[in-house]
């Protein structure tokens, strides 16, 4: 006998198992049962295979791996004793599941159990197959099933007819076998039999249409005579719960009667009476009656039309709502939804008890209240149940907020009568809890703003104010300081007051102290610091008074350890200092945003946006969709996709600078576009895009925008990702030059000396070029435009430019324009370098590169150093 | 349908589990310990419902044991709760107070008697008596082939003798 299993019974197993003071000690002793199990099974012990099952069985309920021991399963059930069967079956519905092969082994035993002379065996094996079958198990054992539903013992008549559930959901052609065997079972006058008839029935019907038809057609007066009979059954003690006979049966009887009613009138009609019946006399004081009460309620909403039912069944749910068990009213909550299609009027009377539901302290009943009130709302009801919500966000949990929040903006949008309402209703929300307001919601609130014209000052006042006492809402910030930004003289001059305004007196160093706050705020992220900054430079221009502080404030930035806010205000500065004449059209207030493109997208794009479904697309834009193209030129934060501009876009600004830039000077090498002035300028605008300056960034980007789709710009609206932009800081030099360009003085001379060109490398089969620029007032820095040159009559593939240099300087290598070089010099590739000089005027530049390609599929790999850089550099 | 059920005692010990869906093992311990901390951690008074990943999960604290089913949306919940009751009464009926200790070194008794009340996810049968006659006729088989296997025994160590 095996040494180790001999030892511990299974009791002491366990003993052993709840003894352990630690997490380490319990599993030193799970280990060493595992051991010993382990053993035994490779010993092939038979007489305590079923002990050690047990065990792993224990073991495995706490956790720990038990997958050696499925083959004990099967061993077990093979074995020809009771005992043994019963352990191996139970032990393969724990530690099996049906995607695993090794239960495919168990088919053959499984059909001989089907078919042994002991029942309780058959009624192992179906249970077995009952719980884990497979879809291919369902259909070899299918027959054996459909034999045992005329079984002599009713008890394996209903574990067959549970059985052929599983199986007729697995193999779904497999239902119209079942159906005579199944309709014959609700004839059965044993409660087990029946139900499992009933159920089967019921899935049957689910499944089959043919299914359906027979079973109304045979079994609806049938069902309905059971029903009446249980109800009025006398008091049965094997079946009672809470004095109700069978509340199962009940339930399972109003379930199919509510199948086989659903679209049938002659069906319904022939089971109004007993529904009646239970809706009227069942007791409700005990959860029995209530299951029943709810049940029947389902059926009767369900069921062809029957005004009185209805009333009936919608008063039961009112008397369900003012219960004061949690239970019965999340029941309720969860009915009355269903009701709503059926009967809007009369859940809306009770809508004043969900209202309060909504507030509930237990969260499951307040997700069901609140969407429950989401679909109760309609525009006759809007104001008061929006102020409802809106005043419970002041005292809400922080971790319904975001639901509510979402809700509330959805419902807000969807039925505002009138703009300046939903104006001032999301201003509450943004003021409440703007830190879970979605982007989109703002954005949309953004495009509803601009499109109120009348309303701007007032809007722009109302945020204001609400960012004295919410300073501290990400949303309502963003939307003040873009505000702000477009509408700050309306805000100083009170223009467009409303009656209903109280008037505020707001300096122009007011509105610009807003905006410090905003971008000095500790906890403002980069996206509206991005915008405050952009808003600055609008106030720059119309309050002529604050421009030195603005000009002052983005200065600070210039520094910033944010390589977009510091691109910004260098770009910005630049504007400022050098720009006067054109800042004031540049910086002009944007045109109205186009609400019906905004819709438009946002149709577009709702199967991607579908977080609340039943929402459809009508009224003005709101909340849970996509923003529009326009919006997304202005606010753009994605640094990935940017410089794709929509064509609208670019006309867009293309009309608010009202310039032509068709002649946008090009920076010498980079092989831009003519659109290219328009796309910079875009970009500048644009919070976040890569300055598209160099030819290698251009390149780079174009290849990424065009793998995606067209809309693909939209979904990175939010998210902020840097990480990318690797060549940024190398840009804003150049875009500096190219600002230069169409500036009032363009000089040339501002940039300081001009270096020649040299050769940096020739072989036989290669030429590298180097040419170089300077910015002004840094002269430490040199950015060096490689362009190599293939000599060979070979294309070299896979080419790849290295450089080092020592440590004195430092080096920034951009990503090569391309990495095949075309043969006989019939084009080439560019790479832009940055070096910085630290010993600048002590040392010249030098440096050592190595490139490698690929030429016929071969490696090849050149040298060199470069000593011939110009002095000076 | 009912999906699985589980039984969670109030520290976080699983006592029992049984799956009536498909669920890898993977998958199955992930559920457990998702649903055990968020059941575990709701008030006393709170609504015995938890809505969870398009399911519902009905439970019920008995002492220091959770009973725990999750079926489909739209089954009865309060059907469910009754479920719940009905399994706990059998057990008590069988075990006499059943308390969690005899659930602990007996579970594949109430492994047994859960399969006697639930298949294939549905109600297999709602009389408390009729489960226990079944059971009790199952451990009799038992209980003969122990008889048997040790009178087999004893007349081998006779032959032997």
């Amino acid at each position: 006998m095996n040494p180790f299993s001999s030892g511990t019974r299974l009791r002491d197993m366990i003993r052993a198992i709840r003894a352990s003071k630690t997490a380490a000690e319990e599993r030193a002793v799970v280990r060493k049962e595992c051991a010993a199990i382990r053993a035994a099974i490779n010993e092939n012990d038979q007489d305590y295979r079923h002990r050690n099952l047990a065990k792993l069985m224990f073991i495995h309920m706490l956790g720990y791996p038990t997958h050696f021991g499925q083959m004990e399963c099967l061993k077990l059930i093979a074995s020809p004793g009771f005992p043994e069967k019963r352990i191996g079956y139970l032990g393969l519905m724990l530690l099996l599941d049906e995607r695993q092969e090794v239960l495919m082994l168990v088919t053959n035993s499984l059909k001989q159990d089907l078919n042994h002379t002991n029942q309780y065996i058959v009624g192992l094996a179906l249970c077995a197959l009952g719980n884990i079958c497979s879809a291919e198990m369902a259909r070899d054992l299918a027959p054996e099933v459909e034999r045992l539903l005329q079984f002599r013992d009713p008890n394996i008549r209903k574990k067959a007819a549970l059985c052929s559930i599983r199986i007729i959901k697995k193999v779904p052609d497999l239902a119209e076998n079942f159906i005579n065997s199944a309709t014959a079972l609700l004839r059965e006058k044993h409660h087990g039999v029946l139900i499992t008839g009933v159920q089967l029935c019921t899935d049957l019907c689910k499944i089959s249409p043919e299914a359906l038809e027979h079973v109304r057609k045979k079994c609806t007066d049938v069902l309905v005579r059971t029903l009446r009979d249980l109800a009025n059954s006398p008091y049965s003690p094997e079946y009672d719960i809470a004095g109700i006979t069978d509340p199962f049966l009940h339930i399972r009887l109003l379930k199919l009667l509510r199948v086989l009613g659903e679209g049938d009138a002659d069906a319904s009609d022939s089971m109004n009476d007993i529904l009646a019946q239970v809706a009227t006399k069942t007791e409700s004081n005990k959860v029995a009656g209530n299951a029943i009460l709810y049940e029947c309620v389902q059926t009767i909403m369900s069921i062809e039309d029957n005004g009185g039912l209805r009333v009936l069944a919608i008063n039961s749910l009112g008397r369900f709502l003012s219960n004061r068990d949690n239970n019965i009213r999340y029941v309720a909550l969860n009915m009355l939804m269903k009701a709503v299609t059926a009967d809007g009027q009369a859940v809306q009377r009770h809508r004043a008890t969900i209202l309060e539901c909504v507030k509930d302290s237990d969260a499951s009943i307040r997700k069901r209240a609140l969407e429950l009130v989401y679909v109760l709302v309609n525009e006759t009801n809007v104001k008061p149940l929006a102020k409802e919500l809106i005043d419970y966000l002041e005292v809400s949990e922080n971790d319904f907020r975001g639901d509510l929040t979402a809700k509330i903006c959805s419902i807000v949008s969807k039925f505002s009568p009138e703009k300046i309402w939903y104006i001032d209703q999301m201003l509450k929300v943004l003021s409440e809890a703007g830190n879970y307001v979605k982007d989109e919601v703002w954005h949309a609130l953004i495009v509803v703003i601009t499109n109120a014209t009348e309303l701007h000052g007032y809007t722009v006042r109302a945020l204001y104010r609400a960012f004295q006492t919410s300073a501290e809402q990400e949303s309502l910030v963003r939307v003040t300081v873009w505000c702000i930004g477009e509408y700050g003289d309306l805000l100083v001059n009170n223009v467009g007051m409303l009656d209903i305004e109280d008037p505020i007196t707001v300096t122009e160093s007011d509105a610009v102290d807003v905006l410090e706050i905003a971008i000095k705020r500790h906890e403002s992220d980069l996206t509206t610091k991005a915008m405050a900054l952009v808003a600055l430079l609008k106030l720059s221009s119309c309050f002529p008074s604050c421009s030195e502080r603005i000009k002052e404030i983005i200065v600070q930035f210039k520094g910033n350890l944010m390589l977009e806010l510091q691109q910004r205000a260098i770009e910005f500065n630049s504007i400022l200092a050098k720009h006067q004449n054109i800042r004031s059209t540049l910086v002009e207030r944007m045109p109205v945003l186009d609400e019906a493109t905004f819709i438009g997208r946002k149709a577009g794009s709702l199967p991607g946006a579908a977080s609340t479904t039943t929402m459809p697309s009508v009224g003005i834009p709101n909340g849970e969709a996509k923003p529009a193209a326009p919006l997304i030129d202005l606010l753009d934060l994605s640094s990935d996709d940017a410089p794709a501009p929509s064509s609208s876009g670019g006309d867009l600004l293309h009309d608010l600078l009202g310039v032509d830039l068709s002649p946008a000077p090009q920076q010498s090498g980079a092989g831009q576009p003519s659109k290219s002035g328009t796309d910079v300028l875009l970009d500048l605008l644009s919070v976040g895009s890569p300055a598209q300056s160099s030819s290698s960034t251009v390149d780079i980007l174009t290849s990424n925008t065009n793998g995606k789709s067209p809309v693909s710009p939209l979904d990175d609206i939010s998210s902020l990702s840097l990480s990318s932009r690797v060549n940024s800081n190398a840009g804003a030099a150049p875009m500096m030059d190219l600002l230069d360009g169409f500036g009032p003085s363009p000089s040339k001379e501002n940039n300081g000396p001009v270096y020649p060109s040299i050769t940096a490398y020739e072989s036989s089969s290669l030429r590298l070029t180097f040419s170089f620029s300077k910015q002004p007032g840094n002269p430490e820095t040199t950015n060096i435009q490689a362009t190599f040159t293939n000599l060979s009559s070979n294309v070299y593939t896979d080419f790849v430019f290295q450089a080092a240099v020592p440590k004195f300087l430092q080096l920034h290598l951009d990503p090569a324009s391309s990495n095949t070089l075309p043969a006989a010099g019939n084009g080439s590739v560019t790479q832009s370098l940055k070096v910085t000089n630290s010993q600048h005027g002590k040392k010249n530049l030098v440096m050592r590169i190595r490139i490698a390609y690929k030429l016929n599929g071969k490696d090849t790999l050149e040298e060199g150093q470069i000593n011939n850089f110009p002095r000076e550099l | 349908m009912i999906h699985f059920v589980l039984l969670i005692s109030r520290q976080g010990k699983v006592r029992l589990t049984k799956w009536y869906s498909p669920y890898s093992q993977k998958e199955r311990s992930k559920v457990i310990r998702e649903l055990s901390s968020e059941i575990l951690s709701r008030g006393p008074k709170l609504c015995n419902f938890v809505e969870w990943r398009g399911f519902k999960v009905v439970y019920k604290r008995y002492a220091s044991l959770y009973f725990c089913i999750c079926s489909d949306q739209d089954d009865n919940e309060l059907e469910t709760l009754s479920i719940i009751h009905h399994y706990v009464e059998t057990l008590d009926r069988y075990f006499g107070s059943v308390c969690e200790l005899d659930l602990i070194f007996n579970f594949h008794k109430a492994y047994f008697i859960l399969d006697e009340i639930l298949l294939a996810g549905e109600m297999q049968e709602t009389s408390k008596r009729t489960t226990l006659r079944l059971i009790a006729a199952q451990e009799e088989l038992l209980e003969a082939a122990k008889e048997e296997a040790s009178s087999l025994s004893s007349i081998i160590a006779q032959a032997t003798k």
